[in-house]
Order: structure tokens, then sequence, then C-alpha cells
């Protein structure tokens, strides 16, 4: 594993399995009183968040706690309309403080990528713009393993806003290489340009048909798990789909879709990388069901972010 | 401890010094040792150090259910994570920690290792116990102990003391993990 | 004192000399050099007329960190030109006749090169309501080319009056293709898999051609001419021809950069690679090269933008876009297209000459080498290969393509009326200028 955690094409299967098997001891920690490892001792780790994210910023600020790191919160100006520091300064004069690892979370896609060529920390990437969240698909396969086991030839759905999901593009990586299928289902305006030749590459199908995929009609058969990713209300002035109701009837996880669902899969697991909005994508009570993991892939965040760090920082350097 | 090291194709004169029957002796005898100083199996709880410890812990405690009739509560504890040599080597993977469901607070652990070098490894071991909780008393068994301690610790329990050169490298074998048991030393070239 | 160019290929043509005395060409052929005469040796040169760039930004007023008047035509003339149009997108915008007047000015107050201020469509370049057109016209900088460069006039209606409105003074307005509800301020990728893959905003071909397609027609509808600036698609190059065959009065503009560096580029999310237009794939920069070749397209304009580091130091999608060009605007087109075969140097002189001397009516510029013409005289090695430095230049700025790359085809110097500008890439002085070798 080299020194930085950027993309999710970064890890070999080797590395996921790695990481996935250390984060099962982390979790460990967790349930323990004294929630304390050495570990990381005298490490320093700065989350530099220039995009708000109380979620993703406390599971890796726990997760480096945890592990006896010196953590520490920045948030980053410097949205497209605020040009004062340029980024590049930004980083480097926090890296100039000897640091050991930038966790970042960024608006813009690349800007971690962008960040690597200019400091000596390393860096993790927290979801730039609408790129990638390695973190996140390591902690949703962690969490999907935990109920169903080994992945290999497994059937994910992944619906919904695939344009500016970072989680689907980090999932579809990951997954593939734990040997799963991947479907992705969105209406053609939320699918990514050049999707087509793109699922050729690497493997996975698409679908503009929910029912047809969820009752295993499509390429894969049977879905095993389902994730659905959040759906933003305000795509509805984009022009990406004409209303609320209209998408729910279309692409949400709905108590019936969840009962047809069960019906052929009791097992079937349901999947959101969180916040939901709860009755758009995915129905209330859908996402408080036995099937649902949404809590779980909370927990297993911290988990997953602990062994990453474990993984990139413990070690010599 | 002999864990840290790759082992090599290469057997440098190799010679063996404690024999499978060698083995399977000293292990019955630590066992019956452990009830000895214990008074009986009470509170007992014996953890294994992995890799090699776990199947040597799982042995001692076949041969006290067969001595005394009682299962005494057996688990492993993996100790890399309190290591103080972490930052001078490449990243290392973590072996499970299982703690018996009755935990070991108030009990008497006994930690079970292959081989006792530096002792740093029963160091961290200790830090490692300290953060599951409080044990009666902690004491130490091991099948080899072979000398050279940089901090003050010691076993209570040995299956063979061997006097060793730092250069020389002891491996144990055991069926569970290398088909058969045996221990070797093996280099010596300086 | 009179200067005779002696042994070039004019137009990499026949060998002549050339005999310059003042500011003009007064004899062109077999010539004897007179006393008091300085002789340049341009054997194995190839001369051309001085080179016009109708579309640089000097970034002066507003943005003097980044370049000035004064830098850019330095690195203009050191890039072998002689006049270059200076885009309105300045602080403020060049809306106005006093705007126009002092920009014209600061240019005047430099030798290297002739600046011709472009003057904005709308006022602002708010895209609403039309600036004072006829007043900049009439103004000392007598402005005849409009553009809101940077931004697209998207609005139908606006255009079709701008289209018309300059027709009174002969104007023209260069269009920048990009309609905004196709591809908005955000969009930075061509959009394609490799920028959904990227996750950058995906910028499509057809916010560029749908803007070209109405366009032209307006023009044919009002009886105007139009200009379309830095085309960057196979597509928008389909409506281009067909509008000519239609002998509808268009012409068209192609940077350097598009004809040779594509999408690919931006793997590695390096903002040196952000531009407006986006880098395109490689179908597209193949059709470009033959429409520069066949004439569907007419003028290369460099596009010149230079930014200050702290412009660019951002992620992707924050960076500001554009690179320098002015340096080595000749060298990339050398490499690829007299290099490759798809024209010769006289196709550089028509594109890169005569045509924008053409289209922004300049009319001491562009002209032929022959006795009367100003001498405005740009003299190449055709076959010099060089290495691109990026700190090796007039610009303030490095946002530079090219470092790094080799290049054939190089400036060696330049003559603005009848004044040496630039030898072997340095700027001259006013003073030393004139000099010999």
């Amino acid at each position: 594993m080299n020194r930085h955690l950027l993309s999710s094409a970064d890890l070999t299967r080797d590395d996921v399995e790695t990481i996935l098997a250390t984060a099962e001891q982390m979790h460990e920690v967790q349930k323990r009183d004294v929630k304390k490892i050495p570990t990381l001792r005298g490490r320093t780790i700065i989350n530099l968040f220039f995009e708000d994210s109380t979620r993703t910023r406390s599971s890796f600020e726990i997760a480096g706690k945890w592990m006896s790191a010196d953590t520490i919160n920045i948030t980053g100006k410097g949205s497209s309309t605020s040009k004062g520091e340029s980024l590049r300064d930004t980083v480097r004069t926090i890296d100039a403080m000897a640091v050991d690892a930038l966790v970042i979370r960024h608006h813009a896609s690349g800007a971690c990528h962008q960040v690597a060529q200019w400091v000596d920390a390393s860096v993790i990437n927290a979801g730039d713009g609408t790129h990638e969240h390695p973190t996140q698909a390591l902690l949703d396969a962690y969490a999907l393993r935990q109920r169903i086991g080994d992945l290999d030839g497994r059937h994910v759905a992944i619906v919904g806003d695939l344009t500016h999901s970072r989680v689907f593009r980090s999932n579809v990586i990951t997954l593939g290489r734990l040997g799963a299928h991947v479907t992705v289902v969105a209406p053609p305006t939320l699918m990514p340009s050049g999707i087509a030749d793109w699922s050729k590459t690497d493997g996975f199908a698409t679908s503009w048909d929910l029912d047809e995929v969820l009752e295993g009609g499509g390429t894969h058969g049977p879905v095993d798990a389902v994730m659905m990713l959040r759906v933003q209300r305000e795509r509805m002035s984009g022009g990406y789909f004409p209303t609320p109701r209209e998408y729910t009837v279309t692409y949400g996880l709905t108590r019936d879709r969840m009962r047809r669902l069960t019906a052929m899969n009791p097992y079937v697991v349901v999947l959101h990388p969180g916040p939901m909005n709860r009755g758009l994508e995915i129905a209330a009570d859908v996402a408080d069901s036995p099937n649902s993991v949404v809590l779980d892939q909370v927990s297993a965040g911290v988990a997953v972010r602990m062994a990453v760090l474990y993984h990139l920082l413990s070690g010599e350097a | 401890m002999v864990a840290a090291v790759q082992p090599t194709r290469t057997e440098k004169l190799a010679r063996e010094v404690l024999t499978s029957g060698d083995v399977s002796r000293a292990l019955r005898r630590i066992a019956h040792e452990i009830l000895e100083r214990n008074k009986g199996a009470d509170d007992l709880v014996l953890l294994g150090i992995p890799s090699r410890g776990v199947p040597l812990a799982r042995r001692l405690v076949t041969v006290m259910a067969e001595v005394e009739g009682v299962q005494v509560p057996v688990g492993s504890l993996d100790v890399t994570m309190h290591r103080d040599d972490l930052r001078h080597q490449p990243v290392r993977r973590l072996y499970p920690t299982d703690i018996p469901p009755d935990g070991i607070d108030d009990k008497v652990v006994v930690l079970v290792d292959d081989v006792l070098f530096h002792g740093r490894t029963i160091r961290a071991a200790l830090e490692a116990l300290a953060e599951l909780g409080r044990p009666r008393a902690v004491r130490l068994a091991v099948l080899v102990d072979r000398g050279h301690r940089e901090l003050p610790i010691r076993a209570d329990h040995v299956g063979k003391n061997l006097p060793t050169s730092s250069s020389e490298r002891v491996r144990v074998h055991l069926a569970e993990l290398d088909g058969e048991d045996s221990v070797t030393i093996e280099g010596g070239d300086r | 004192m009179p200067i005779l160019i002696r042994g070039a290929r004019l137009l990499g043509e026949r060998t002549a000399d050339l005999l310059v005395d003042g500011e003009r060409i007064v004899q062109v052929g077999s010539i004897t050099a007179g006393r008091d005469t300085t002789v340049v040796d341009a054997v194995g040169l190839v001369a051309l007329p001085g080179l016009v760039d109708l579309h640089v930004h000097l970034r002066e007023p507003g943005r003097e960190d980044a370049e000035t008047v004064g830098s850019g035509v330095q690195a203009a003339a050191a890039g072998g030109f002689t006049a270059v149009l200076a885009m309105a997108n300045t602080t403020p915008v060049t809306d106005t006749a006093e705007a126009a007047d002092h920009l014209y000015d600061l240019g005047r107050s430099y030798h290297h090169c002739d600046v011709q201020p472009v003057g904005a469509v709308t006022k602002g370049l708010a895209g609403a309501e039309l600036a004072e057109l006829g007043l900049m016209a009439r103004s000392r900088a007598k402005v005849r080319v409009f553009s809101d460069d940077g931004y697209c006039v998207s609005d139908a209606r606006l255009m079709r009056r701008a289209l018309e409105y300059v027709k009174t003074f002969g104007g023209v307005i260069s269009q920048h293709a990009q309609e905004p509800r196709l591809a908005g301020a955000d969009a930075c990728a061509h959009e394609s898999e490799l920028s959904g893959r990227l996750g950058l905003p995906g910028w499509p071909g057809i916010a560029e051609e749908s803007i070209v397609a109405r366009d032209v027609m307006l023009a044919r509808h009002t009886g105007s001419r139009v200009h379309i600036a830095h085309v960057s698609t196979a597509g928008s190059v389909e409506v281009l021809r067909w509008a000519k065959a239609q002998g509808i009065d268009v012409t068209a503009e192609v940077t350097p950069h598009h004809l040779l560096l594509t999408h690919d580029l931006l793997e590695s999310y390096d903002p040196v690679w952000k531009v407006n237009p986006p880098l395109r794939p490689e179908e597209d920069v193949r059709a470009l090269r033959e429409a520069l070749a066949d004439g569907t397209i007419d003028a290369v304009a460099t596009d010149h933008a230079p930014h200050a580091p702290h412009d660019k130091d951002h992620a992707f999608v924050d960076a500001s876009p554009g690179m320098v060009g002015l340096e080595t605007a000749l060298g990339v087109v050398g490499e690829v297209m007299v290099h490759s075969g798809l024209f010769d140097w006289a196709g550089v002189a028509r594109v890169m000459s005569v045509n924008p001397a053409r289209i922004a009516r300049l009319d001491g510029h562009g002209q032929p080498l022959a006795a009367g013409s100003p001498a405005n005289v740009t003299l190449v090695d055709p076959s010099a290969t060089w290495m691109v430095h990026r700190d090796e230049s007039h610009s303030l700025s490095r946002n530079n393509p090219w470092h790094g790359r080799e290049l054939t085809g190089r400036v060696v110097a330049t003559y603005q009326r009848g004044v040496c500008t630039a030898r072997a890439g340095r700027a001259l002085v006013p003073e030393t200028a004139g000099g010999s070798w």
C-alpha cells in the first residue's frame, strides 16, 4: 500500500482484504470500556475539511483519537468564490508543521490528487467533489460482509444520482475488487456521460429500470444487496427529474418494492451512505427495517478508518 | 519470540533441541505447574499470544481438563498494536484477540507464548491486558526461554531453558501450524 | 538607416532580398547593399509578414500582477507578432471609447507591437445591454472587433442586434461560443467518459456547436459578418464548412493548444491544462487541423491568457482557465501544420498574418512582402528545434502548457515598421532596436 489513499483504485484486492481484516480487530476496540490503543501515539493527523461533513469528520477524528494520534480539525476556506489563499498555499502551510497525515474533504474532484503533489504528509481522500470516497466504499463493503459474508459472485445494485455521486465511483471499484457484480440504476439524466463505454471497461451493468433489476431480470440476476444513493431535491431545478414524487415512484426503494424484494430474498441487505432523504429515495420504514445496515455502516466507519490510518501510518515512514 | 524473524529456506546447521516427545512432556509439566501454583483451576484464564502461543495455550487447557476435569477458559491476545517497534518496520498485520466470555477482571491470567527472548512482546502483552480489564494476577508460561532479556521480565513456567547466542535463531514448530512438533536452533555465525 | 534582409525565402517559397527603408519595404529582389545599409543575413530563414494575433488577454488594467501591456507586447514581439488584439475583459471592462483609447495609448507607449483594443459587445460583459459600439468605433482606437470573450453573447436577440449594428462601421462580433445552459460556469472538461470518471463538470461540444449554428444563421439573416473565437470541435467545423459553402460571411480562429493537446492530459488534474473551451479528444484535434489547412478555419489566434500562480494553484474546478501562448504559437503551428506536411509556410502566413489582419481590418498588417508594403516582417528558422521553458518568457505568468516540450520552428527576428523589436526570442528595448546582428 503506498502512502496515500486517494482513490479506491489505489487498493488491490489484497489491500482491501487486509484493511477489512484489520477493521475487524479495530471493531473490538470499539466495544471496550477504555477505547484507546497506543499505536499511533505521536502521529499528528489533520482533518482538513473544505466541505461540511459532521459524520465523516467525526468518524475520522474518533478513529485517530482512539489510536492515540493527535487529531486536529481545520475548516478549509477556499470555495471558488473566495480566491484568497490558493489551495497549494493552504496545504503547504499545514504540511510545513511536519504533520503526518492530511485527511481531506473538498468540493472539487481531484483536489486530493493535486494536494498529494504538493505535500510530504500522507493524504487520505475523505471525499473529493463528485469523484471518490474510498473509505466510504471500504466501510460499505465491511458492513455488507458482516451480513452476507464473502462478496465473490454476489450482486449489488447501486441506485440513484450517479452523476453527482463519489460513493458510486468508489464502490464500483471496491466491490469489483472483491469479486462482486454491480448494476447501477438511474434515469438517463442522472447517469454520467460516457457510462456505456465506462461500464464495459470496468465491468458493471447499467439499467434505467429499477423493478427489472430488483426482480432479478437484469444482467446479473437476483440482487443480494441494494445501495440507495441520496438524491438532492435541488437536482430538480437542473431539470434532472420532474418532481420528487415521480422520482420516488420510478426509482425509490418504496415499501412496496421492499416487500417484493424480501419475498424473493429475505436476507437482502439495504445500504445507504447517508444522510437519507426518508420518503424520497428510501421509504422511512425500509430505512429502519431489519434488512437495513445503515447504522452498521456508521459503526463500521470508525473501525474502517482506524484500519486505514493504521495501514498508512503505523509502519516506518 | 520468533515471529519477527522471516523464515528462511536454507536450514543453516539447524539442530534439534527439543523433539516432539520433549515438547509434549514439557507441556504436561507446565500444565501441572500452573494448576499447582494456582492451587486448582479456579479463576484461571489462559491467553495465547499469536501465532504459536495460541495452539500451545489450547494444548495446556486440554491437559488441565484431563487432570482436573475442568475446562479452563482459553483465548488469544494480539499484542501488535502495543509493540514498541512499529515505526521501525513495515506495517504489521493484526491477529485476532479473543477474550473468553467471562473476561479477565479479577482472574488469574496466564499468558502463553512459544519463546521468551528480549521480553518486549510480554511488555506489550501486559499493556494490552491493562486495556481489557484488571486481572488479579498475571503469569507467564513459555515453551522456551532463550535468555537475552532487555527488560525486567521473567517467566513463571518454562518448558526448557536454552542458552543461545543472540545471532542464533530459535524455531518452534507445532503440529497445528507446521505439521510436526520440534524446536530447532540454527545459524550462530557471526 | 536602411536594412537589407538578405537571402530569405519569402513565405518559404522564392528566395529574395528585402530592402527596408524607414517604415516600408522599398525593394524586393536581388539587391546590392548600399553604403550605410545594415545587412541582415537571412539565408536559410523564412520571411513572413508580421504575425497578427486576433485574441490576447493583456490583463491591464486590473490584473497587472498577471500581465501588463508592457510585458505582453514584449512577449508578442518575441513570438513574431507585429499586432495583437487585446480582449475587453479587463477591470474596468473596455466598453467605452475612453477605455478603448486608454488602452490604445498605453499600447502606443511601447514600440514592440501594435495593440488594437477589442471592445465589449455588452456593457460590463453582463450580456444585457449593448455597449457603446459606435463611439468605440469612432475613438482614436478605431475599434472594429467586438467581443464579450470570457462570456458568450447568449441572448439571441441581443446577438442579432449587435450583428446588425456593427454593419454601420464595418465591425465584426467575435463570439465566444458557449451556450451557458449547456455548459455553465463550472464546466471545465470535455463531456465524455473521461470527465465522468474524473468527476469533473462536463463541457459538451454541443454547447459550442449550437451557438455557432445559431450565429451563422443570424449572420445570414442580418447580412452581416460574424467571427467565431477559439473553435474547438469537429461539429463546429462541420457547421462552418456548410456556412461558408452557403456564402455566409463567417470567419473563425483556432488556438495552437487546440491543434495539439488532448483531454486525456486532464487525468493528472493539473490546472495548467484547464482552458476554456476545454481540451478535446483526438478526433476534434484532427478535424481542426484539417479545417485550418483547407481554409474552413481562417486564422490561428493564441487566446494568450496569463494567470498569476495563486489563480492556478487551486483544485482543477476552482482554478482559472487559460494558457499563455504568444511566444510558442509559431513553434506549435510549425510543428503541427508545416512539419507534418498539412501546409507550408505560405499557409502559416495566411493563417497567422494575412487573414487575421483582414478580419480585424488592420490595413497596416498582413500585407504582401512587396515594395510599398509596411515593413512588418517576421524571420523564422524553419528547422530550429527548441525546448520550451516556462521561465524563459517575457510574460509575467508561467501557466505554460508547452513547458518541457520540443517545438520545430522558431522566430529569429521581428520587424515592426522597419524597427527590429525582437531577436532570438528576446524583445529589444527601443534604443537598441534597428541595429544589425
